[in-house]
């Protein structure tokens, strides 16, 4: 096990992140922020946490996202859904949609899929906290990316957080 | 995590694991039905039959309904006005329909047991959706849900049945279930439509006097009178039943608090409930309708898993 980044690296990372959001989306009113279930909210709480923070605590249309019933491999094995909550309407709206780790892409296609049936964005946007690069399955790449890292296919990438797993920190393993 | 069984034959056959597993589900699919498009690709690759060798609204809408909104092909199929008539088994029935490729098997039949019969032998997952006198698991499992939304759980809930025991395989999938999940149950009705035996049988207590289970309970769950029985003899006339069983709104006034109805449908209003109790607020069961796909949905979702198809 091999730690890529820590603690310190990670909430550097979530406030350059916000940062960034912050600079393309000056009309925070006209952008959603959604982050994917399960482990990808860890990372969205902490990114809407910090905008709310930048900007002294501006309403910030932030929904999470579960992908279960849309993934390509249902048939294969059986996921358990965790809870959507979208209660606003993402129709005409920049849509930036968070999860922790890119890895095939099989994931973001799901969640594009399931945010079509909620209305249609004017533009979706993907930030993730750690791009496994030439790993890639489908046509996907992120817009905001934490860190971009190499690593073989029998590896697996595991980002720990504070509330779920006592730490943070992402491994290696 | 998943289901322990391959079928959803009855409530009898789940773990309390499994029945939380399917309600937990079901609330999700629940945000779902309420989504601007209501319909998720998950069953997209899942044909799925609807035998239905009785009669059924609300059961057969609400699973072709649920399948509907996962995407799964369907295919509908009534006794009356098939081959069965010309004296085709049901065996042979099911394996003729099978044979064109299909993954999963929703059945109704008059006959007890007619599910778990198919289930030993065809390969397809099979959800019984009423087999005669023994159980009915997908309404148990809308009532549980309903009764979750209403109260946050069912542990120590006090629920009265109400009505005909003897012949419903509504009580009886909602007997297992709601023992299983700790609550506590009361039947209530008249002696000859009560199983002798049944509170050896089932964690149940028997109330015959109605006004007395309605003022412990929570929540009663009120049974049809099943008229078509009504040359057998087992009480005297629908209209002393009404009297001495019908819950109307004189009755729940007496009582010192507001209990929540429930009824499995189709209500024979002015016999087992009253129109001024089946359309008043104490009254969900349009909720348990509504609440039916959504449950309905999460059997079919889960049982189509890893294996099962």
């Amino acid at each position: 096990m091999k730690t890529v980044i820590t603690a310190e690296q990670i909430n550097l990372t979530i406030k350059r992140l916000a940062h960034q959001i912050l600079e393309n989306h000056l009309q925070l009113q006209n952008t959603v922020i959604i982050g994917l279930q399960p482990r990808g909210v860890y990372l969205s709480d902490r990114i809407v946490e910090e905008i709310k923070r930048e900007t002294s605590n501006l309403q910030v249309n932030y929904g999470k996202l579960d992908i279960t019933f849309y993934r390509d491999d249902v048939r294969k094995e059986l996921h358990v859904p965790n809870k959507t909550a979208i209660d606003f309407s993402i129709e005409e709206r920049a849509v930036v949609l968070i999860d922790d780790v890119l890895y095939t892409g099989r994931t973001i296609r799901a969640a594009l899929d399931a945010l079509m049936d909620f209305g249609r964005p004017s533009k979706v946007e993907l930030m993730v906290l750690i791009d496994r690069r030439y790993s890639r399955q489908l046509p996907i790449q992120p817009d905001y990316t934490g860190k971009s890292i190499d690593s073989i296919v029998t590896q697996k990438v595991k980002v720990l957080w504070q509330e779920k797993d006592g730490k943070d920190e992402v491994v290696l393993i | 995590m998943a289901l322990s069984t391959r079928h959803l034959l009855g409530i009898k056959d789940l773990t309390p694991a499994d029945i939380s597993l399917l309600l937990d589900t079901a609330k999700q699919f629940k945000e779902v039905l309420q989504r601007p498009v209501k319909k998720v690709p998950s069953l997209r690759d899942v044909t799925i039959v609807n035998l239905f060798y009785e009669n059924s609204t609300r059961t057969r809408i609400s699973f072709e309904l649920a399948q509907k909104r996962l995407s799964a092909d369907v295919i509908n199929f009534s006794a009356s006005g098939s081959s069965v008539s010309k004296g085709e088994t049901l065996l042979d029935t099911v394996n003729n329909i099978l044979s064109m490729k299909v993954d999963m098997v929703v059945m109704r039949h008059s006959a007890s047991g007619a599910p778990h019969f198919l289930s030993k032998h065809i390969p397809a997952a099979i959800i019984n959706a009423g087999d005669g006198i023994n159980e009915h698991p997908t309404q148990a499992l809308l009532d549980a849900y309903s009764m979750l939304e209403v109260f946050g759980t069912l542990k120590g809930l006090r629920v009265a049945i109400v009505g005909d025991i003897l012949h419903s395989r509504v009580a009886q999938s909602n007997i297992h279930l709601l023992n299983k999940m700790g609550a506590e149950v009361v039947v209530c009705g008249p002696p000859t439509l009560i199983p002798k035996y049944i509170e050896e049988a089932f964690e149940v207590r028997v109330e015959y006097n109605v006004d007395k289970a309605l003022q412990w309970c929570d929540a009663a769950n009120v049974l049809r009178i099943q008229l078509e029985r009504q040359n057998q003899v087992l009480f005297s006339s629908v209209r002393e039943y009404s009297l001495a069983y019908g819950i109307n709104r004189e009755r729940l006034n007496r009582l010192n608090k507001k209990i929540t109805i429930m009824h499995p449908g189709p209500v024979n209003r002015g016999v087992e409930l009253d129109s001024d109790v089946a359309d008043s607020d104490n009254s969900i069961i349009l909720q348990q309708v509504e609440n039916g796909v959504a449950v309905r949905m999460a059997a079919l979702y889960l049982l189509s898993g890893s294996g099962n198809s």
